[in-house]
């Protein structure tokens, strides 16, 4: 996993609630063996009114949001399926911050393990922030976030602090391997192994 | 010191405490499907790892098995994803159920039919409905490909410890009205977001009274709530359950976990992070008319007008689902048609499911408008309904009798709604193009469904004959 520090980039507004991990990647593409080739079908029945037909109501296929690498959304994004195709999709579309007032855990959790930054503000701030990426009057509107000082900020004078955990902080400063590190506990697991009774 | 029967759970399984919230917990069981496995897999390889314990790890193929001519897959990339199953479990020794196998099925039907799920177990798989399991008495929830790879090579995996919500249910469910029922009626009273970080411990006689195949649909169901985890004390009916089957504790073995499974249960006075009072005294079959499963109301009630939420955001989202629906404020529910039924899925593809929906069809015929189809949750569950002749009360009335998979619970196999279809389904999503693009699902419990297959629209089937 690379390792995330700060990063700014051009911010996407998809206003939606409850945005679930069947729009985020349908299942028609879990089927692949792979983690990567994604990005394509990301949003794809919201992207396309048909394969190869973009939709130009869709806020992605608007040309101000091209290559942009912050997406803000609505409450509980990323609901549903546990698929880490979605994250997967995501990432390899060019997200590597998503902002929401919630999201749901697994998807999280899945975030995290690809690098993606999930950022929870409250829902005037992320309603602030749908409102400039979306205002004609600021085209290109950008985000910088700071990882090490937990600061998201624009160069309109917004600046807010995010919670995370610290261990997924490190972690993603780190870049590191998660299971690398587990391993070095090992000790741990084999003597949690050894009073432990057999199920079968 | 009281706890929750979450606590008692969770804190035996800790290997290493990382942090004030982070623990690294062992995981007693990990369930495998074709989906979400072929990169974690690749991801060992690649870092020369071994599966840690295959022995507590058990595969199926479910999503993409076609439920008729099951051995001729046609999808090149399915086909391709479930021979990497077979060879990436062959490799690593993962015990596989393929679909040449009695126990092949829906990897949450097959956990408890095989004696693997188990009281007061840590139970993971990469599937959102592992909240399923929750209903022994374990704590079991859905985890992502990176994290099936960290449990295949550790056996452990790192987890935030969730807060705790407890869901009072006061009252007896009426005459009629089934588990689903119940939980779409939970959902809607909670929100798709209300359990989110938590883990769900529902309470209540109305659980103990219930068979533990009406617990599971319960439990399944508890994600659409956002519940990291959902679970029910186990009782004398979860200790018979679980007994007797494959991999059921045996001899000394059994006695030990008995004495730890009789002391499931939250203590009196323990406190829980959140608590919900519902009663369902005066509940009725419900039904979802929007795309997500919050969105669902009483059959005797009407699709919902968008103005009579109260945030501009309930407003719109209402509107967008309506629109999706090709439903309008304000029509009855009895009054929505359908073109297709589903029965079937881990939510509810079970026996009791498949009796509930038999008793209410026999001797009458499907409605001409509906294509009516029965998907087994497993090989298992088939044959049993097969020797009581369940199979021949479905095709009789004109139902498609199917072998086992999740079928058209998400459509990654044949059996997918072509746009603008409606259908009555006993699955658990009814999000956008879950079940086909633009495919209309109302999610439902099998009597329901069952009786709207005949009749062509919905009926409330308690006083409908």
């Amino acid at each position: 996993m690379e390792a995330f520090i700060n990063h700014k980039g051009l911010v996407a507004p998809l206003d939606r609630a409850n945005v679930d991990t069947d729009q985020i990647i349908p299942k028609q593409f879990l089927k692949r063996i792979e983690r990567t080739g994604f990005g394509e079908f990301a949003f794809f029945d919201w992207r396309y009114l048909e394969p190869g037909i973009p939709n130009p109501d869709f806020i992605l296929n608007d040309n101000r949001y091209k290559g942009a690498s912050i997406l803000v959304a609505g409450t509980n994004f990323g609901s549903g399926s546990s698929r880490e195709h979605a994250p997967w999709a995501l990432l390899d579309y060019g997200f590597k911050i998503l902002i929401a007032p919630s999201f749901a855990d697994i998807f999280r959790t899945n975030c995290f393990q690809n690098g993606i930054l999930t950022i929870s503000l409250n829902k005037e701030k992320v309603d602030h922030l749908m409102g400039m990426a979306s205002s004609p009057k600021y085209a290109g509107y950008q985000l910088e976030v700071d990882l090490e000082s937990q600061i998201v900020k624009d160069e309109n004078g917004f600046s807010e602090k995010f919670d995370i955990d610290l261990f997924r902080k490190e972690s993603l400063l780190k870049g590191q391997d998660e299971i690398g590190r587990t391993l070095t506990s090992e000790d741990k697991i084999n003597s949690f192994e050894s009073s432990r009774i057999d199920r079968w | 010191m009281s706890k929750t029967l979450f606590e008692k759970i969770w804190e035996p399984h800790v290997v290493d405490q990382i942090d004030d919230d982070l623990a690294l917990i062992y995981i007693d069981l990990h369930l495998v499907h074709e989906v979400t496995s072929p990169q974690a897999f690749e991801g060992l390889r690649i870092n020369s790892r071994n599966v840690r314990k295959p022995n507590l790890t058990a595969a199926t193929i479910d999503h993409n098995v076609p439920t008729s001519d099951r051995f001729n897959i046609k999808d090149p990339i399915a086909k391709k994803q479930i021979e990497t199953l077979r060879l990436n479990c062959k490799e690593f020794g993962v015990p596989l159920y393929d679909i040449d196998n009695i126990n092949q099925g829906i990897v949450h039907v097959i956990g408890p039919e095989l004696g693997l799920t188990q009281p007061g177990m840590t139970i993971v798989c990469g599937d959102s409905h592992t909240s399923t399991h929750g209903a022994f008495g374990a704590l079991a929830f859905g985890i992502g490909t990176s994290e099936v790879e960290h449990v295949l090579a550790t056996q452990t995996l790192v987890q935030k410890k969730p807060k705790t919500m407890a869901i009072n249910v006061s009252g007896d469910l009426p005459l009629g009205v089934s588990p689903k029922d119940l939980v779409l009626s939970i959902i809607k009273e909670i929100g798709v977001d209300g359990g989110t970080g938590h883990a769900i411990e529902f309470r209540g006689d109305v659980f103990k009274k219930m068979s533990m195949e009406g617990r599971m649909t319960v439990c399944n169901m508890t994600i659409e709530g956002g519940g990291r985890a959902g679970m029910i004390a186990p009782d004398e009916k979860t200790f018979e359950f679980v007994q007797g089957k494959k991999f059921s504790p045996k001899g000394d073995n059994l006695d030990k976990l008995m004495d730890t499974w009789k002391n499931l249960y939250t203590d009196e006075d323990a406190k829980f992070d959140a608590n919900i009072d519902i009663d369902c005294s005066n509940l009725e079959p419900h039904i979802s008319w929007g795309t997500n499963p919050g969105q669902v109301v009483g059959i005797n009630s009407s699709v919902p007008d968008p103005e009579s939420y109260s945030t501009p955001e309930e407003k719109s989202n209402a509107q967008s689902a309506l629109d999706y629906m090709g439903l309008e404020a304000g029509q009855k529910i009895s009054e929505i048609s359908l073109d297709r039924v589903f029965i079937g899925s881990c939510t509810n593809g079970r026996i009791e499911d498949l009796r509930a929906a038999a008793n209410i069809i026999k001797g009458k015929q499907v409605n001409k408008n509906v294509r009516a189809m029965v998907v087994p949750g497993s090989g298992l569950v088939k044959m049993m309904a097969e020797k009581e002749g369940l199979d021949k009360i479905f095709t009789e009335s004109g139902f498609e009798w199917r072998e086992a998979g999740c079928s058209m619970c998400l459509g990654m196999n044949p059996d997918i709604l072509v746009p603008k279809e409606r259908c009555a389904s006993t699955s658990n999503r009814n999000f956008e193009g879950r079940q086909g693009k633009e495919g209309r699902t109302h999610l439902v419990g099998p009597e329901m469904a069952a009786a709207a297959a005949i009749e062509g629209h919905f009926v409330d089937v308690r006083d409908w004959k």
